[in-house]
C-alpha cells in the first residue's frame, strides 16, 4: 500500500525578491514611465513644451505684475502739465521715449483708446487659454463617455448613439455656431458653447474605437465574471486604458478651440469690450494695420507660437504612445 | 457600383433632409422675434405673422418652406437688405466664394501632392526636411496670419497685388486670397502624401514590382501613385470644409463679397436676419454632404477593396 505523503515544516516557502528573476533592462520601466521617456528625447515634442509652457507663465504672472489695469485707460501728464491719454503709442520703455511721456513704460505700446498692450496681449492670453482648458476638459468628459458608452453596450444603444453623430457630424461648425448666435448673445459665453457643441464628437470617436477594441480583451471577460457591472467595468477598467489616445486628442483639441475662439472674435461675434483675447485683439490690429501695425504683431505671435506649441506636442505624444519600431 | 452609389446618395439625402429640418425647427422655436417689436404694436405683429405664415403649425411651415426650398427659392430675408429676395444675393455671393475656394482646393492639392512626393522620393535628404518643416508650420499657424502678412506685405508696403478683391479683376486680384487659403491645405496635403509614399515605397509589393524590372515612371503610377493617394482623397474632404471656414475669414480680410461675409452680416450685424442663417445653414449643410459623398464615390472607384466591402456589407 503506497504511504501518503504529509506535508511538513520546510517544503514549502514564501517566494522572495531573490527568486524572481525581471529582465531589468526592459521590464523595468512601467507604460507611462516609458511613454514620458520617449517624449522627452523628442526634441519637436520639447520645444512645443518650452514655447507653451513661456506663454502660459507669462498669461499668469504678466497681467499680475504690470503696473495697468488691462482695461485701464492710461494717463500721462504732458510737458504743460495736463492729463493727456496715451493713445497708440508704439512700444518704449522707460527713460528712452521722448517728451512728456517719457516716464511710463509700454513693451508692446498703446491701443488706440490708450490700454497698454502689453497687459492687454498677456490677458487676452489668459481667457484663450482658460476658455481652451475649460472648453476641452468638458468635451473630453463628455465625449470619452458618449464613446464608452456606445462602443460597450453596442447593439441598438450603439446604432442609435451613433446615428445622432453621423447627424451631428454632419452640419458644418459653421451654421452650428450661426445657429447659436440667434440664440445667445455674442462673447465669451458664445464661443464655450459652440466649442462644446462641436468638439466631443471627435473624441468620442476615439473613445468609441478603443474601446470596441478593448472590450474583446479578457481582462474585461474575467471583471465580468466576477460579477462587475458594466458601468463599473467602462469607467475603472476600460477608461485607464483610453487615456493615451484621448490625450492625445484633447492635445490637438486644445489648439483648434484657441483658434476657433480667435477666429469667432475676429469675426465679431466672439468676445466683447473691454474684455479681450487673442482674436479680439488682432482684430483691433488688424483694423489699424496699415497705421500702427505693431498692434497686432503680439497677439498674433502669441497665437501662432500657442498653436505651434500645442500642435507640437500633440505630434510628440501620439509618438510617445505608438512608438514605430524604427524610433526605439 | 451602382447600388453602392445610389446607396451612398440616399444616406446623404435623408442625412441633409434631418438638417434641414432640425435648423428649421431650431429656427422657428427660437426665443425672440424677427421684427423691431417696440416699434409694432401688438396687431401689426399678429398681421405681419399672419402675412408671413408663422401662426401656423410648424410642421405646416416646415411643409411650405421645403415646397419653396424645392422650387429654387430661399424666401425673402428679415433685416438683411430689407427684405429683399434672398436668391440672388445669394448667388452672387456664392459665385465670388465659390471661385477663391475651388482655386485654392486645385492649388493647394496639386502643390501639397507634388510636394510631397518629391519630399518622399528624397526620403532624408535636404530637401525632405524643408518640406517637413515647411509643412508642420503650414498645419499649426492659423491661416489668417499668413493672411494678414502676405497683405501687409505684397498689397501694402509693396503695392503689387490688390489691397481688396476685385471682382472685375478676378484672377489677379484673387490670387492673395487663394493663395493664403490654400497654404493649410498645401502642408495637410503634402505631409499626408510624403508619409503614406514612404510607407508604398517600403512595401513588398513595391520591391517586387522592382525586382521584376519595371521602374521609372511606370512603377510610379501602376503601383506607388495609386495606392498612396487613396488615403490623400480622404483627408482632402475635411480640408474642403475647413475652407469654409476660412472663408469666412479670408472674405473680411480681402474684403471679398462672399458666403462667409454673408453669413457674419446675418448673425453679427443690427438684427439677427433668419432667413438669411437658414438659407446660409442649408446651402453649407448641402455643400458639406455634397463634398462628402463625392468622395466617398470617389474612393469607390479608386479603391476596389471598399468597393467590394460595401457590397458584402448590402
Amino acid at each position: 500500500m503506497e504511504k501518503v505523503y504529509t506535508p511538513r515544516e520546510g517544503d514549502f516557502e514564501f517566494i522572495t525578491e531573490r527568486d524572481i528573476n525581471v529582465d531589468k533592462n526592459f521590464a523595468s520601466q512601467g507604460y507611462w514611465k516609458g511613454v514620458a521617456i520617449h517624449f522627452a528625447r523628442n526634441k519637436f515634442a520639447m520645444t512645443g513644451v518650452v514655447l507653451v509652457s513661456v506663454i502660459i507663465l507669462f498669461a499668469i504672472f504678466a497681467p499680475v505684475f504690470s503696473s495697468y489695469a488691462y482695461d485701464e485707460i492710461v494717463s500721462v501728464t504732458d510737458a504743460a502739465g495736463r492729463e493727456v491719454v496715451a493713445k497708440s503709442l508704439s512700444p518704449q520703455f522707460a527713460g528712452e521715449g521722448e517728451g512728456y511721456f517719457a516716464d511710463k513704460t509700454f513693451i508692446f505700446g498703446t491701443d488706440d483708446l490708450g490700454r497698454d498692450l502689453w497687459t492687454r496681449t498677456w490677458q487676452g492670453a489668459r481667457v484663450s487659454l482658460i476658455i481652451a482648458f475649460v472648453t476641452i476638459f468638458i468635451d473630453m468628459i463628455i465625449g470619452t463617455s458618449y464613446g464608452l458608452i456606445s462602443g460597450f453596450f453596442g447593439g441598438r444603444v450603439d446604432n442609435v448613439l451613433q446615428r445622432f453623430i453621423e447627424i451631428a457630424g454632419s452640419i458644418p461648425t459653421l451654421v452650428i455656431i450661426s445657429i447659436l448666435a440667434i440664440f445667445m448673445d455674442k462673447g465669451i459665453g458664445l464661443v464655450i458653447a459652440s466649442l462644446l457643441i462641436t468638439e466631443w464628437i471627435g473624441m468620442s470617436k476615439i473613445a468609441r474605437a478603443e474601446c470596441l477594441k478593448l472590450k474583446e480583451r479578457e481582462y474585461v471577460l474575467a471583471s465580468r465574471t466576477l460579477g462587475a457591472g458594466s458601468f463599473h467595468i467602462i469607467f475603472k477598467q476600460i477608461l485607464p486604458n483610453t487615456i493615451g489616445p484621448v490625450i492625445t486628442q484633447v492635445m490637438f483639441s486644445i489648439p483648434v478651440a484657441i483658434f476657433t475662439e480667435a477666429f469667432l472674435s475676429f469675426v465679431g461675434v466672439g468676445i466683447v469690450l473691454p474684455q479681450c483675447s487673442v482674436g479680439s485683439l488682432i482684430e483691433a490690429g488688424f483694423n489699424n494695420i496699415t497705421i500702427l501695425p505693431y498692434q497686432i504683431l503680439p497677439p498674433i505671435t502669441v497665437l501662432a507660437i500657442l498653436m505651434l506649441g500645442f500642435n507640437l506636442i500633440g505630434d510628440g505624444f501620439r509618438e510617445a504612445l505608438a512608438p514605430k519600431l524604427e524610433d526605439m | 457600383m451602382t447600388k453602392y452609389i445610389a446607396k451612398r446618395i440616399l444616406l446623404a439625402a435623408v442625412t441633409l433632409f434631418v438638417i434641414i429640418f432640425v435648423l428649421f425647427v431650431l429656427i422657428r422655436i427660437m426665443p425672440g422675434n424677427p421684427f423691431p417689436v417696440e416699434r409694432m404694436s401688438a396687431e401689426m405683429i399678429l398681421q405681419k405673422r399672419a402675412e408671413l405664415g408663422l401662426d401656423k403649425p410648424i410642421l405646416v411651415q416646415f411643409a411650405d418652406y421645403m415646397r419653396m426650398l424645392l422650387s429654387g427659392n430661399f424666401g425673402n430675408g428679415t433685416s438683411l437688405y430689407n427684405g429683399a429676395p434672398i436668391k440672388p444675393i445669394l448667388l452672387a455671393c456664392l459665385e465670388n466664394s465659390f471661385k477663391i475656394g475651388v482655386l485654392s482646393i486645385f492649388f493647394g492639392t496639386a502643390v501639397g501632392l507634388l510636394t510631397g512626393i518629391v519630399a518622399a522620393l528624397n526620403r532624408g535628404k535636404f530637401l525632405d526636411g524643408l518640406c517637413t518643416v515647411l509643412s508642420i508650420l503650414g498645419v499649426c499657424i492659423p491661416s489668417y496670419v499668413f493672411m494678414i502678412f502676405l497683405q501687409y506685405f505684397f498689397a501694402y508696403k509693396i503695392p503689387f497685388f490688390p489691397y481688396f478683391f476685385d471682382p472685375s479683376r478676378f484672377l489677379f486680384s484673387s490670387i492673395m486670397p487663394a493663395l493664403s487659403l490654400s497654404l493649410f491645405t498645401i502642408s495637410t496635403v503634402a505631409r499626408f502624401t510624403r508619409n503614406e509614399m514612404v510607407e508604398v515605397l517600403n512595401s513588398d509589393y513595391v520591391k517586387l514590382a522592382e525586382s521584376k524590372g519595371l521602374q521609372g515612371f511606370e512603377l510610379m503610377r501602376r503601383h506607388v501613385l495609386r495606392n498612396a493617394l487613396i488615403p490623400v482623397v480622404t483627408v482632402i474632404a475635411p480640408l474642403v470644409v475647413d475652407l469654409l471656414t476660412g472663408a469666412m475669414v479670408m472674405e473680411k480680410i480681402y474684403g471679398v463679397n462672399g458666403v462667409g461675409k454673408l453669413m457674419v452680416d446675418a448673425i453679427a450685424g443690427e438684427g439677427v436676419d433668419y432667413n438669411y442663417v437658414l438659407a446660409l445653414g442649408i446651402v453649407f449643410s448641402s455643400l458639406y454632404i455634397g463634398v462628402m459623398l463625392l468622395l466617398d464615390i470617389l474612393y469607390g472607384i479608386i479603391d476596389p477593396r471598399i468597393r467590394l466591402s460595401a457590397k458584402e456589407a448590402a
